[in-house]
């Protein structure tokens, strides 16, 4: 017998990583801008969408891929905004992962679609550890789940390219501090981007959707220019 | 509870190199874990008490090292310790994009011993 110590230095994520980067060359392949939505469950994520689609459909393809412990009662919702959605039931896992993506690509038709959205497991903590191959990660606070969560929860708001501040409409009802919401967020994520916004009353949603239209455009724009340069890499 | 699928993704990695070294039995495993990644490390360990019975690594001692936050301000070319999650530069006061450390999931080392014999 022999003691020996063995100098590694792996990322334990790297199996996860690798999946992603799979998923994310065959989103650029497909010239498609896809986005990581995540919240705690019931902020609103799937209000977001539906509302989100309403406004946009008419100018660009989206499709959905619907994250849920159990039931396709999202995915259904959104099927009935006239766009593709696909459900993924995690049975009982509190995130989705790259393998499950892969799956779900499977059953998407990709041609003409710009945009992706991925509604992740609703849960605070564990989906942001774990990357999908998405472009931007999108997060969804609601004014009722209190001020404190981005202080409390930090990497999800850490890493979110846009903080969506969701249920501005009760905001009377509530002793939420939304000053304190923006200060901690520009603390901890200074180049996030934060909107407050009602999906009941549609309030906020003008910000919101030129920005997200704006992040496809320029995503189009670039790979245009991607494509038409010849000294571009090609992987 | 991500913990759990964590957990697993050590056991693989850590399975994998015993093969790859030809250990048998695994006593010690080294991580570093960033201040502000998104495991809880009592949770971590018990997952992998749970996901590694009846292989090479039942039994280990996982040890885990902390690391801190730090960032980079690009104007000052100044490194620095981020202090209660505040990305900003202590030397001008500009808000600092570039984190250099803080988010780390990594193994450092594994220890245990192989099957051949001394001498
Ligand atoms: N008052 C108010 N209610 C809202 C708003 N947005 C969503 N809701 C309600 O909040 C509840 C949860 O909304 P969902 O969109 O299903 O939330 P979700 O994040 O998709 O939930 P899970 O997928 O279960 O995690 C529903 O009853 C919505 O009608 C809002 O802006 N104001
Ligand atoms: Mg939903
Ligand atoms: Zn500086």
């Amino acid at each position: 017998m022999a003691e020996i110590k063995v100098p590694v230095v792996r990322n334990i994520l790297q199996a996860n990583e690798r999946l992603a980067a799979e998923n994310r060359s065959r989103f650029d392949e497909a010239g498609i801008f896809v986005v990581n939505l995540m919240s705690s469950p019931g902020a609103g994520k799937t209000s977001l969408l539906e509302k989100t689609i309403e406004a946009l459909a008419g100018r660009m393809g989206i499709a959905v891929i619907e994250g849920d412990l159990q039931s396709s009662y999202d995915a259904e919702r959104i099927q009935k905004k006239g766009v593709q959605a696909v459900q993924i039931n995690t049975e009982g896992g509190c995130h989705l992962d790259g393998n499950m993506i892969q799956i779900a690509l499977e059953a998407l038709d990709l041609a003409g679609i710009d945009l992706l959205i991925i509604e992740n497991v609703g849960n605070l903590v564990c989906p942001a550890e774990f990357n999908l191959g998405e472009h931007e990660k999108i997060t969804i606070l609601s004014v009722a789940e209190g001020d404190d969560k981005p202080i409390k929860y930090p990497l999800m708001f850490q890493i979110c390219s846009a903080l969506l501040v969701n249920k501005i409409d009760l905001l009377p009802y509530t002793n939420c501090d939304m000053e304190k919401i923006r200060k901690t967020v520009r603390q901890l994520n200074p180049a996030g981007k934060v909107f407050e916004i009602s999906c009941r009353t549609g309030e906020g949603f003008e910000p919101w959707l030129s920005w997200i239209a704006n992040k496809v455009a320029e995503h189009r724009k670039n790979r245009a220019q991607a494509c038409a340069s010849p000294r571009m890499d090609k992987h | 509870m991500h913990e759990l699928s964590i957990a697993q993704s050590l056991l693989d990695i850590i399975v994998d190199e015993s093969n790859k070294h030809g250990l048998e039995r695994i006593n010690k495993v080294r991580l570093r874990i960033g201040e502000l990644a998104a495991v809880v490390p009592e949770s971590l360990t018990f997952c992998f008490d749970l996901v590694s019975r009846d292989t090479v690594a039942s039994g280990a001692v996982i040890e885990i090292e902390k690391i801190a936050v730090t960032a980079r301000c690009d104007k000052c070319d100044l490194s620095f310790e981020v202090k209660d999650r505040v990305f900003e530069c202590p030397k001008c006061g500009e808000p600092v994009l570039e984190m250099l450390g803080g988010r780390e999931l990594d193994v450092v080392s594994i220890e245990g011993e192989t099957g051949e014999n001394d001498g």
